[in-house]
């Protein structure tokens, strides 16, 4: 790298450190964001100008195609589905530094024969940390599909794996052995190209046995642990190309994420080692019956929205499955036409990741100022005459205070059920993401909407509106 | 000191820098933060640059290809998506 091209990696640095530092603030959030764009633009710049006049075909057609799928990607997503995305250009990431990696071992090894081992051809420190990038890198792209599928539901379920601790340790041993015996002790291009297969496909099996038995709400947890080690590739890509920016840039996504993953943990009363044996899988106990579960009509429901002074909204998944952010600001304008105080209250992990509701909601312009997070609300709700929780199942359960030996003992919840009616609009008593029972549902002050979100809330509304 | 020694001491304070840059973030910030942290990890587009400037189409170039667009698709797609998660917090200050 000459004195130039070092500069600009220094300032690129400091683009994306300055950037992500105000990212983490809400007033200089998408400045930082922008800040960091620019960081990465000038990082591929100076690295076109770093390599000089070479045949720029594939780099053209690489970037071109990588730019219009990820803008294509987000333009067509739906608001609801922001969590399966950053899920997937995670993978996307730590896939291409595995990539990089191999490309790197082919080139030196299958392509360019008779020429010793990779380590011979690349130097210890090269070739050890190439193994390292494969490894970690397929860990992410398959821990991170299998996070996007059950964040969609369409892996649900958390089998339990015998000897799941030893038999990932294993694997990992094995596949590590692999990997180094095909760099260090293989000068056979066909044998060692067969091991890194193996390593490949051990960090497969390793991911499949990590990301499987943990729970669908403890996906964003997994996401953002995942994310870290996204950054911890890119590290071991830069050592294995020596290449500084690399290693600076995907060491500080590496501990940076670690930390945010710790920051999401506690907001959700977890330790990281608990989500990561499957705290939530353990609910077997727990799938008991109801008892007595008191349902209500849109009709009934409305009257008694017509002489509340205080109410507040509780979002949850379901709200955004269902689409219903536009129909619940509809409603809360409804009453407070009426005259009534109109909340939402916002739990930390509501939805299918932390911040998601604060995403649905701001899509449907509910002003900011209506919006209260759990700590400045909770108090409230015991002053509060209607409480109507919008598809959000675990966040209310008050299992998680009452009840200990609940798999979401001592997770902060919402305390709706101290609110003077509760009225939960809900598709069916089936259990939330923890896959336990809601003994709130089953509170003399509660009582159950069964139907879509969307449809219940517009029926609410034009009753409110048709006796107003 | 050698180019090894150095890496490990970009590494070594890089973590340093990581683990003190990130704290106390709001609850809302916690998803575009990782998304954005997300798209920085496509830093490794660099690398994937640096291995196809070459006209003959080999494996590892198709390799390197393959890194380069999942890469860029993880940078463009990864900033845009952050900064459509912080533009819907419209109204705030």
């Amino acid at each position: 790298m000459n004195d130039f091209t070092a500069l600009l990696a220094l300032a690129s640095i400091a683009l994306f450190v300055f950037g992500l530092k105000r990212l983490s603030r809400v007033r200089t959030a998408r400045t930082g964001n922008a800040l960091m764009a620019a960081g990465m633009l000038l990082a591929i710049v100076l690295t076109l100008i770093e390599m000089g006049l070479v045949d720029y075909r594939w780099i053209a057609i690489g970037l071109l195609v990588g730019a219009a799928i990820g803008y294509l990607t987000v333009a067509r997503a739906q608001a609801t589905e922001m969590p399966e995305i950053v899920a997937r250009f995670n993978g996307f990431g730590g896939a291409s530094s595995a990539l990089v990696a191999i490309s790197l071992f082919w080139a030196v090894v299958v392509e360019t024969p008779g020429d010793g081992t990779a380590a011979s051809a690349l130097g210890t420190a090269s070739a050890a940390t190439l193994v390292l990038s494969v490894l970690i890198g397929s860990v992410t792209l398959a821990g991170s599909i299998l996070a996007e599928l059950k964040l969609r539901g369409t892996i649900d379920g958390t089998p339990s794996i015998p000897a799941r601790g030893p038999v990932m340790g294993l694997v990992a041993l094995a596949s590590l052995v692999a990997g180094f015996v095909a760099v260090f002790g293989v000068e056979d291009p066909a044998l060692s190209s067969v091991l890194v297969l193996v390593l490949v496909a051990g960090s497969i099996v390793m991911s499949l046995a990590l990301v499987l038995p943990i729970g669908g709400a403890d996906m964003p947890v997994v996401i953002s642990l995942l994310n870290s080690m996204s950054g911890l590739a890119a590290a071991a890509t830069g050592f294995a190309l020596n290449n500084a920016l690399l290693i600076i840039a995907g060491t500080i996504v590496g501990a940076s994420g670690l930390i945010l993953t710790q920051i999401m943990c506690v907001a959700m009363n977890r330790s990281l080692v608990n989500v990561l044996i499957g705290g939530f899988s353990g609910g077997d106990a727990e799938h008991g019956e109801y008892g007595t579960v008191i349902a209500a009509d849109p009709e009934s429901t409305a009257m008694v929205l017509e002489a509340a002074q205080s109410v507040i909204i509780v979002p949850g998944y379901g709200l955004a499955a269902a689409r219903a952010q536009n129909a619940a600001y509809a409603l809360a304008q409804a009453l407070q036409r009426q005259g009534a105080q109109v909340r939402f209250a916002i739990h930390p992990v509501a939805g299918r990741m932390p911040g998601h509701m604060n995403v649905v909601l701001a899509e449907a312009e509910v002003p900011y100022d209506m919006l209260e997070e759990m700590s400045e609300i909770n108090a409230d709700f015991a002053e509060t005459d209607v409480v109507i929780v919008v598809g959000a199942n675990d966040v209310v359960n008050p299992a998680a205070r009452n009840e200990p030996n609940s798999p979401i003992a001592g997770m902060p919840i919402l305390d709706a059920g101290n609110a003077r009616r509760v009225f939960i609009i809900k598709r069916s008593l089936s259990p939330g993401y923890a896959g336990i029972k809601n003994p709130l549902f089953e509170q003399d002050n509660a009582a159950m909407l069964y139907g879509d979100a969307k449809d219940v809330l517009e029926h609410l509304t034009n009753e409110l509106s048709a006796n107003a | 000191m050698g180019p090894l020694l150095i890496s490990l001491y970009l590494f070594v304070l890089a973590a340093f820098l990581g683990f003190e840059l990130i704290h106390k973030v709001p609850p809302t910030l916690h998803t575009p933060l990782m998304s954005g942290a997300n798209a920085m990890s496509g830093i490794t587009v660099v690398g994937a640059l640096t291995l196809v400037g070459v006209a003959a189409l080999s494996t590892s170039v198709v390799l390197g290809v393959l890194a380069l667009i999942l890469a860029t698709i993880n940078v463009v797609g990864g900033f845009l998506v952050t900064d459509r998660m912080l533009s819907t917090f419209g109204g705030r200050k």
